[in-house]
């Protein structure tokens, strides 16, 4: 995306937002984690929501997909408030989504074959050798021919977040929301997974969304980048926006310096 | 309202930027003071400069009966809140019981997730079962041939071993070894998906969690128990029947006393009444690794509780079904004397 493509703030100038949370309040047992929370994601863009641990970026995860419910606020999906659907009238709309979990949550009783062609056999009627066929284009796209026979707790972490990824990508999704991807893993094997994130982004022209607090991953894949403090938004922007931001608390995360303060000078 | 229910703590700030205040004891003691509570506010673009907070509104210091009676209103508010907790905890049980039921007998199980369920209760309990029938047959042949011989009937011996483990020892043993092995293990695989997100998993790929976790389980545990009591029996019998034959007892007249004792309807009410344990067994395992509490510790105690849960759940069962089947065949048959 080049610089013309952004509006006044930085943001950049996706369309019509795919996702949009209005106003969302979340507290668990007196902890609130998002007040008045408003926020949209754009068609076929990578944003990256950053934030420290705990504030919040995985429930915002969880509550684009209605596992979690806003305590107050809704949140739209193509026009249709999820907030007030039950559990079985939001089955059409999660099949339009894919979760990478931040443990992968791979199913531990199922191979990995099992686990890729899992939501194929939940929602489409396909014949075993098409569940084959798309099982095996999926595990190529993240460089794991040959492993489907194994186990999840054979794998390697990263391999296990491959394999997770395989699994969100199965039903062609239209967006993809990825949590902590790179968390916990070597940097070059993080760099394989923000290689495999760019090239789902490309081939698959999905909306991407993606929380960590990985600056190089965010950099890298991020086409907008969006920094959640104490519940609220402090920064919304391009990545180059987000690096020369004036904010302490921007700079403070994105440069990793807790001593960093008010007065010192930015850049 | 102070959780405690007796202390009126709240004081609204002139602030128009105010929101929502609550006032939240940080320590629990007697006679609290204001250091115990921390303000919580919500939605306060800037907290508001000073709150009041009024402790003991409505308590006398130095009134006769004054501890007492604040002590008495805690004891009250704890089993109140012990209640209501005990009772939101069975309406959670109920709908989950419900949930699973609609899965049950509206949508078919595929055969692929059911299979390695009765594979893991059908066969891998087998051996335990088998190894405590045997046992509990020969322990009862050597506690009965004692007095049986004492009164020189030893060959009934094998009634009384036969009527015992047919009617409740041999579903009552399967059911409670089968809440050991397969409700403990169904608590802590169900409470380690919870803690791993596979659960979220399953829901975030628009699968319902109750139709592909617990209703295999369910079907698995529920058609299961009835074989695995028909060999908890037959090794029960056979345990007791070789301590017998040990002791000398006539094999001939063992076996025909307990074929005299012994009716179809006892085999039946037996393995009709360990389909009640295997259902109970399934439904308590499966709720509580869905409640599992985060961490190794939580799991563990989903496992704890699933399976004490299930014991106790098992032996009030027993307790209604025979009555039941007792009044089914007094209808049916009228009362009969085994011993004349």
């Amino acid at each position: 995306m080049s610089e013309h493509d952004c509006d006044i703030a930085g943001r950049p100038a996706a369309g019509e937002p795919v996702i949009r949370l209005e106003n969302v309040w979340k507290e668990f047992a007196g902890n609130v984690v998002f007040r008045d929370l408003t926020l949209g994601f754009g068609r076929s863009a990578t944003t990256v929501v950053l934030g420290p641990s705990g504030v919040g970026k995985s429930v915002m995860l969880k509550l684009i997909l209605g596992l979690l419910k806003p305590d107050r606020g809704r949140i739209w999906v193509d026009g249709t408030e999820i907030s007030a659907l039950s559990e079985r009238d939001l089955v059409p709309i999660r099949t339009r989504f894919g979760l990478v979990f931040q443990g992968a949550a791979l199913f531990d009783y199922l191979t990995v074959r099992e686990n890729v062609a899992f939501p194929l056999r939940e929602h489409k009627d396909l014949a075993e050798g098409e569940i084959e066929r798309i099982v095996r284009e999926k595990l190529a796209l993240v460089d794991l021919e040959g492993t489907e026979d194994l186990w999840p707790e054979q794998l390697s972490g990263g391999m296990k977040k491959r394999v997770g990824l395989a699994r969100a990508i199965a039903m062609d999704p239209e967006v993809i929301l990825y949590d902590e991807p790179t968390t916990g893993l070597d940097p070059v094997t993080a760099d394989t997974i923000n290689e495999m994130i760019l090239r789902c982004q490309r081939e698959l022209r999905t909306t991407s969304v993606v929380v960590t607090h990985d600056m190089a991953s965010a950099y890298k894949v991020g086409d907008r980048l969006v920094m959640l403090h104490e519940g609220r938004i402090i920064a919304d922007g391009m990545p180059d926006h987000i690096r020369d931001s004036r904010d302490v608390r921007v700079q403070r995360f994105i440069r990793g310096d807790a001593s960093l303060s008010a007065g010192a000078p930015n850049g | 309202m102070c959780p405690h229910g007796y202390y009126t703590l709240m004081r609204e700030s002139k602030d128009p930027r105010y929101v929502r205040l609550r006032v939240v004891p940080s320590a629990r003691r007697l006679r609290p003071k204001k250091r115990d509570f921390a303000v919580a506010g919500e939605g306060l673009h800037r907290p508001p400069r000073r709150i009041r907070i009024t402790i003991g509104a409505r308590r006398r210091e130095g009134a006769p009966g004054a501890e007492q009676r604040v002590f008495l209103i805690q004891a009250i508010s704890r089993v109140g809140l012990y209640v209501a907790d005990q009772v939101e905890g069975l309406g959670r049980f109920g709908v989950f019981t419900g949930q699973m039921f609609r899965w049950l007998l509206t949508d078919a199980t595929r055969w692929r997730l059911l299979r390695p369920q009765l594979y893991q209760v059908g066969v891998r309990s087998l051996p335990v079962i088998v190894i405590t029938g045997a046992f509990v047959g020969m322990v009862l042949a050597a506690q009965s041939y004692g007095q049986f011989d004492a009164i020189g009937r030893a060959s009934w011996v094998g009634a009384v071993i036969n009527v015992s483990v047919v009617k409740e020892l041999g579903p009552v043993l399967a059911g409670i070894m089968l809440a050991g092995m397969v409700g403990g293990a169904l608590a802590a695989e169900l409470g380690t998906m919870k803690v791993t997100e596979q659960i979220d998993a399953l829901r975030a790929m628009g699968a319902d969690p109750i139709k592909h976790l617990v209703v295999p389980r369910f079907i698995a545990t529920f058609l299961m128990i009835p074989f695995l009591t028909v060999y908890c029996d037959f090794v029960g019998i056979l345990g007791g029947y070789l301590v017998s034959w040990g002791y000398g007892v006539d094999t001939h007249e063992y076996w025909m006393h307990s074929a005299d004792v012994i009716e179809n309807f006892d085999v039946f009410s037996g393995v009709l009444k360990s389909t009640f344990f295997g259902a109970a067994i399934a439904l308590i395992s499966c709720y509580k690794g869905f409640q599992s509490r985060q961490g190794a510790y939580g799991v563990g105690m989903a496992a704890l509780e699933a399976f004490v849960s299930s014991f106790v759940a098992i032996l009030v069962l027993d307790f209604f079904v025979v009555l039941f089947l007792n009044g089914v065949y007094d209808l049916l048959w009228g009362r009969v004397a085994i011993f004349v």
